[in-house]
């Protein structure tokens, strides 16, 4: 996995709360069974003008020019939630987003983008908003950086606003693990909780 | 100090304490579906890695396959039929047993693992699907994961999990006549919002919750994810182990006995905490409607649609503004009476034989209302043998609804079969999404019990007033 330690590039404000995994990947979007060919289809929903065209809408935020390049999403509260499906993840990193700042996040969504390198940055609204303005008045120039190492977002201002991450997330993140391999380590573990689980519950065992 | 259920499950399940509040977790059992499992499998294939004890992993045919009669592996789905053959093929390599389309045990993943046995209390499950929450409503630790989460699960039988924060909802008082475990939880949503779950493990508590039945109980957890909760629980009592004996895959004999003396130990001790409580009187809940684009967009059947200007929040304003837009609705406009196309039971929220019954006790010896297109999916093939059984399914079709093979079916669109474009449709299903039954299909969440007094009037109806 791509690793994430720091990143400074234009953010896209999508200020809207309860944001979906539906709205960010619509299931008729998801064609193969594959992780990848899915950017195309990301808010596709918004993005197109009619249902299943191609053709942009030019008030959607992601089809303005500064934006194009974004890199960061900024948005609303519970973020992501609704369905499981990690696609919605595989398509923001297909289309280029590699952190989101909201001020919070649908919990499967959450752990969907730690394994695949997106960052999701948790931060009160009013600041989420605020780094929204700063952006909006010159979004090319106005970047912003996140240090996931010092877990400090600097906005263009200059200001600098820390955030919290569990240590686990964090690490996942900036050395890019693959998290199978690093659970198979612990696979005398697990064998030996399978052995005495067995006599406890032994009806678990089908 | 006492312990909740969850804090009983998750210490008993832990592996390993990893610090700083992350776990190893064993997991009991894993289910996948055709739609997110198929590329789990493909993962585990393409990295060369097994899935440790299949016989503990099953997969299910429900979220993209047709349930038009003498459905085959082709699939409405542009390139669904691939999802279907591709989960096939690697669950049958890797030993997983398949609920596949033929099999009288097919049905929507939440339905069937109760339904078999599967899943049961004190068990861990995990599902790469959102709605896996509902299957707490067995006293169970069951959540929805992604994929790659689902990869790790079936190659380690375990997952690293962060502990959630605690809460509890008393559910307290009598539900009113008509009223449904549907109503309970729309209506908690709308008071408390889509994220007032705040990703907390939550038990459902309360005298009302005591006194559902299993099915309501499903209901209810079904949508502990649209509340913004890690996942929902019910402490299992004689109503959960009723339900769950003599099911095929259920302990039997002494298994029986033992596993039951240990699900009698698993409700939260009388002394134990939460770390969040809130107080839901369900004397005050009437039949619940959403009216907006997310499940928190809901009042009861005899309110009338919000004004914006009302909403000091700004976001909140914004998104209510936009909702109201997508629906074609205006401020102040009563909910009852507003015409509608469509009709839909289905979906793991609520397509089980109690929730047919109730509709067919409504459809019986009436007709739907011409132009209203009306359709009932039952939630697997065994809820829809039983209620072809009792004859419920010559009360749907002599009604005018469609009588289906069971699925996810149009709960979700994907691209092959869906409402049509702006269309108005009741349903017993969890999502009022944007664009979540069809293109700019408007979505109205509500009981069954609802949607068919709905589908009966024509327009969105109060099932008190055609009850009596």
């Amino acid at each position: 996995m791509e690793k994430f330690v720091e990143l400074t590039a234009i953010a896209a404000p999508l200020l809207r709360i309860n944001v979906d995994t539906d709205a960010i990947i619509p299931s008729r979007e998801m064609k193969r069974v594959s992780k990848q060919g899915l950017g195309d289809g990301l808010f596709a929903g918004w993005r197109y003008s009619t249902p299943g065209s191609r053709e942009e809408n030019a008030d959607f935020v992601l089809n303005q020019a500064p934006y194009r390049h974004a890199r960061i999403l900024l948005s609303g509260m519970n973020f992501g939630c609704g369905s499981s499906r990690e696609h919605a993840v595989w398509a923001l990193h297909e289309w280029g987003i590699r952190c989101i700042i909201a001020p919070s996040f649908g919990a499967i969504f959450y752990g969907n983008c730690v394994l695949n390198g997106i960052l999701p940055v948790v931060l009160e609204n009013s600041i989420v908003e605020d780094l929204a303005r700063q952006v909006e008045t010159n979004p090319k120039e106005n970047n912003i950086t996140i240090n996931l190492e010092r877990c400090i977002v600097t906005a263009p201002d200059n200001s600098r606003i820390e955030f919290e991450i569990a240590p686990a997330d964090r690490e996942m993140l900036m050395e890019g693990l693959d998290a199978i391999a690093a659970t198979m380590k612990r696979d005398d573990e697990i064998l030996a909780f399978q052995a005495r689980d067995r006599l406890k519950r032994p009806w678990i065992y089908l | 100090m006492g312990q909740t259920i969850f804090e009983k499950l998750w210490n008993e399940h832990t592996v390993s304490d990893l610090g700083d509040n992350t776990y190893l977790l064993y997991i009991d059992r894993i289910f996948i579906h055709e739609r997110t499992g198929s590329i789990a499998l493909k993962g585990l294939e393409a990295a060369g890695r097994k899935v440790r004890n299949p016989e503990q992993a099953f997969a299910c045919m429900d979220h993209i396959v047709d349930t038009f009669p003498g459905r085959t592996d082709e699939t409405r789905v542009p390139g669904g039929s691939a999802f279907i053959t591709t989960t096939r093929e690697a669950a049958n390599a890797a030993g997983i047993t398949v609920f596949d389309l033929g099999d009288d045990r097919q049905g929507i993943v939440h339905v069937v693992a109760p339904e078999q046995g599967i899943s049961l209390p004190g068990v861990t499950l995990v599902c790469p699907d959102s709605h896996t929450c509902t299957q707490g409503a067995l006293g169970a630790l069951a959540w929805g994961i992604g994929s790659t989460e689902a990869e790790h699960a079936l190659a380690t039988k375990t997952l690293v999990v962060k502990k959630p924060n605690t809460m509890r909802v008393d559910f307290d008082g009598e539900l009113g006549f008509g009223i449904t475990a549907k109503d309970m939880i729309l209506h908690m949503i709308g008071e408390h919002s889509a994220s007032g779950g705040g990703g907390y493990a939550m038990e459902l508590a309360g005298s009302a919750v005591r006194n559902l039945p299993m099915e309501g109980r499903f209901t209810l957890c079904n949508m502990a994810v649209e509340f913004g909760a890690w996942t929902g629980i019910i402490a299992p009592d004689e109503t959960t182990f009723d339900y769950v004996q003599g099911r095929p895959f259920a302990p039997q004999e002494h298994l029986w006995d033992q596993a039951l003396a240990h699900w009698k130990s698993l409700p939260s001790d009388a002394d134990a905490t939460f770390d969040k409580e809130i107080d839901i009187d369900c004397e005050k809940i009437t039949p619940q409607i959403t009216w907006g684009t997310s499940p928190q967009h809901e009042t009861g059947i005899d309110g009338v649609v919000p004004d914006p200007a009302d909403e000091a929040d700004a976001n909140r304003r914004k998104s209510i503004e936009r909702a109201l837009e997508y629906m074609d609705l205006t401020p102040g406009m009563p909910l009852e009476g507003i015409p509608i196309d469509a009709a839909f039971i289905g979906s793991c929220t609520n397509s089980r034989l109690s929730d047919l019954r109730g509709v067919a006790k409504i459809l019986d010896g009436r007709k739907v209302a011409e132009g209203v297109k009306a359709i009932c999916v039952p939630g697997s093939s065994q809820v829809k043998k039983a209620a072809e059984s009792e004859g419920l399914d010559k009360i749907f079709k002599a009604a005018g609804f469609e009588w289906r093979e069971s699925g996810c079916s149009m709960c979700f669109f994907a691209g092959g079969e869906s409402f049509g474009l702006e269309e108005r449709v009741v349903t017993s299903t969890n999502r009022n999404f944007e664009n979540r039954q069809g293109p700019r299909t408007r979505s109205h969440l509500a009981s069954p019990t609802t949607v068919a007094a709905s589908a009966i009037k024509g327009c969105l109806t109060d099932v008190r007033k055609l009850e009596k």
